[in-house]
């Protein structure tokens, strides 16, 4: 199998403080990357790194064997980064984010009311998400996996308010985009609960 | 040209349910206008003469102000980040942008300014002028301000620290607008300014929006 | 082709021996600016023949004139250095960009206090909206904005990228700021600027003026040398070599 993405002794360093050093993965398509670890380890921070937003301070990115830096468009069309920040307008409705971010991707939702009301969000499509609950907004902010057709998905905290069906929902739609080939990053304080083909762990420790 | 449509439509529905937005630089710019006649003197022969200086600083504080914010919302929401990320809609994003502030706060400034000759004591030949500057010349401060928006996007300061760094940039698009109102009044030719005024709106709508979009990369990389 | 042609200034770009390249070049630069410096003025200021139109008082153009055209020429290496450091993304050089500002913005005050000075004795009064002394006076403001900006950030590597891209925004508009100035400035006052434009300058003036022009872009490079080594240590103090350094200079001092 290839390895599409790969990082090699990687470090970070934020406010004069190291976050991790030396930090190395190999990835190959329908694999999940898990990272772990307490509140300000670095999880953020790698995944910015990952969806090539930093550079590192030392170490390098491989996207199918090369370089990041070189190859940034290629891999941005194969990306979809959602951070720790859900990318939801708060003034704007549900209908109104989707339309935004499926224009962007330039990937129409054949029916918008069905795909939200999948989501638990049905009655709800049509008010400002600023009334909506954080778990709420969260859907909305998700709904875009289910209509999109990049490779590479690095989620921060997917998992955050979201009630337990929900969680199984999207961890059954994320093994249907592994077994297409997809890859996965993500973090997450709580464990995975569905059984994943080829997980990988990584644990970053929380350093002075 | 889909997506950018759709993205036009997006700051559209945004401006429609943040009325204050654009609302409020409109009765800035004629509150600021009218501060001068009270604090300089009404006559007529006194404010006909300057008033185009007087217009154009109104204007430039006004558009200014409003694009303060500009960013602020996406940035805080992670909008910005993620569009960075992906990059291919980014440039798109920063040109709907531009354009939906200008229709915001130019145009209005363009429509209210029968009102501004009414106050000022303008004539008609010198009305037509100034929709003329006002045409060529608010593109270009929108354009300004969308920059100094997207380069103080992250910083813990905003507004004053705005004003600072774009206002120098303002000072060329100043003397010419108003030297072309200036010219207009004492019945000199003024097309020549017109014609600067024109170049600097095209050197900066190809200039500009490049900028944007790296400022936006900078400032959440 | 680019790649290739700097290939040999690939070792500079490296923090630590840029830091060790300033500090072998500061002491000469420093004392060859000290030196050109008092000749220059020395000279200027003592010897050479006074004006028959303006007497003793032209004798400001000593520190006038280079003082203007270097905070002009700082703020070009600034955006230089700014452009550099962003397209090939050399941090070392967008470290000296905020190394030249400051310095930069203090050689525009002399220029505009000298100016100011030279004016109060030509024009009668301080000030006067000359075309020279306005682009000054935007210059001043192109650098504050650049100070500004890099200093309003919590993260420091993003404030000054940002700011570096402020500068080369300014040097872009700078030229036409520059002619949309002289424009105004000649429909609006005429004939007042003239005064100084002579077409000619004697040799016994100009010889201290160039020795003087020259000390104030030693000078220059002094500072950003200086100024440049201490960017370079706040921004790698975790880095293993600035830490030996720092130890070694305190087993020197025990």
């Amino acid at each position: 199998m290839s390895i599409i993405l790969a990082a090699e002794a990687l470090s970070c360093v934020r406010q004069d403080r190291v976050l991790f050093e030396n930090l190395n993965f190999q990835l190959s398509a329908g694999q999940v990357l898990y990272i772990q670890g307490k509140n300000g380890a670095g999880k953020s921070s790698l995944l910015r790194l990952l969806a090539g937003l930093t550079l590192p301070e030392d170490g390098q990115i491989l996207f199918r064997g090369k370089p990041l830096s070189g190859q940034s468009e290629e891999f941005a069309g194969q990306l979809l980064f959602i951070g720790h920040h859900s990318g939801i307008h708060p003034q704007l409705t549900a209908l109104q984010n989707l339309a935004f971010w499926s224009a962007l991707s330039e990937q129409a939702v054949a029916d918008p009311y069905q795909l939200l009301g999948s989501l638990g969000l049905a009655g709800l499509e049509d008010i400002p998400c600023f009334m909506l609950s954080a778990g709420q907004q969260r859907r909305v902010s998700l709904a875009r996996l289910w209509f999109s057709t990049k490779s590479l998905w690095i989620l921060d905290e997917p998992f955050t308010s979201l009630d337990q069906q929900l969680i199984a929902t999207l961890e059954q739609h994320f093994l249907q985009h592994l077994a297409k080939g997809g890859l996965i990053v993500l973090t997450s304080h709580q464990s995975l609960s569905a059984d994943y083909p080829a997980l990988q762990a990584i644990e970053l420790e929380y350093r002075w | 040209m889909v997506m950018w449509r759709a993205l036009v439509q997006r700051e559209l529905q945004l401006l429609g349910r943040q009325k204050a937005d654009w609302l409020n630089p409109l009765v800035f710019f004629l509150l600021v206008l009218s501060l001068f006649p009270l604090g300089i003197g009404p006559e007529p022969g006194m404010l006909k003469q300057i008033a185009p200086g007087l217009v154009w600083i109104a204007a430039l504080l006004s558009v200014l102000l409003s694009a303060e914010r500009l960013f602020k919302d996406d940035y805080r929401y992670g909008v910005i980040e993620q569009l960075v990320a992906g990059r291919q809609g980014l440039f798109s994003y920063v040109t709907a942008k531009i354009c939906c502030h200008w229709l915001s706060t130019g145009v209005p400034l363009v429509l209210v300014s029968p009102l501004i000759a009414v106050l000022l004591g303008l004539d008609w030949q010198s009305w037509q002028v100034l929709v003329v500057t006002l045409l060529l010349g608010t593109p270009v401060l929108s354009l300004l301000s969308v920059l100094g928006a997207a380069l103080t996007m992250a910083a813990d300061k905003g507004g004053i620290l705005q004003a600072l760094i774009i206002l120098p940039l303002y000072i060329p698009l100043l003397i010419f607008a108003s030297g072309a109102m200036e010219a207009a009044a004492t019945a000199l030719p003024y097309t020549g300014q017109l014609a600067v005024l024109l170049a600097f709106l095209l050197f900066a709508l190809a200039l500009v929006p490049l900028a944007v979009r790296q400022a936006l990369r900078m400032n959440v990389g | 082709m680019w790649g290739s042609m700097f290939r040999w200034l690939d070792p500079y770009a490296k923090p630590e021996t840029l830091y060790h390249l300033c500090g072998r070049l500061l002491p000469y630069l420093m004392g060859l600016a000290l030196f050109t410096l008092l000749l220059g003025n020395i000279w200027g200021l003592a010897f050479s023949p006074s004006d028959y139109q303006q007497g003793d008082s032209y004798r400001i153009i000593y520190i006038h004139v280079p003082s203007a055209i270097w905070s002009m020429g700082a703020y070009s290496s600034m955006a230089i250095a700014a452009f550099i450091g962003l397209v090939w993304q050399i941090r070392v050089a967008q470290w000296a960009v905020l190394a030249i500002a400051p310095i930069g913005a203090v050689y525009t005050v002399i220029a505009l206090f000298t100016g100011a000075a030279w004016g109060k004795p030509m024009w009668g009064t301080w000030w006067v909206w000359d075309a020279r002394l306005t682009s000054e006076l935007v210059l001043l403001f192109l650098y504050l904005g650049v100070i500004a900006l890099a200093g309003a950030f919590s993260e420091a590597a993003r404030g000054i990228k940002v700011a570096s891209l402020l500068a080369i925004v300014g040097v872009v508009n700078l030229p036409i700021i520059h002619y949309s100035v002289e424009w105004w400035n000649t429909l609006h006052q005429g004939a007042t600027i003239t005064k100084f434009a002579k077409p000619s300058i004697d040799p016994s003036m100009l010889w201290p003026l160039l020795i003087s022009l020259l000390g104030f872009a030693l000078l220059l490079a002094a500072l950003t040398c200086l100024r440049l080594r201490s960017q370079i240590l706040i921004f790698e103090q975790h880095r293993p070599w600035v830490r030996q350094l720092v130890d070694q200079q305190q087993g020197e001092q025990s």
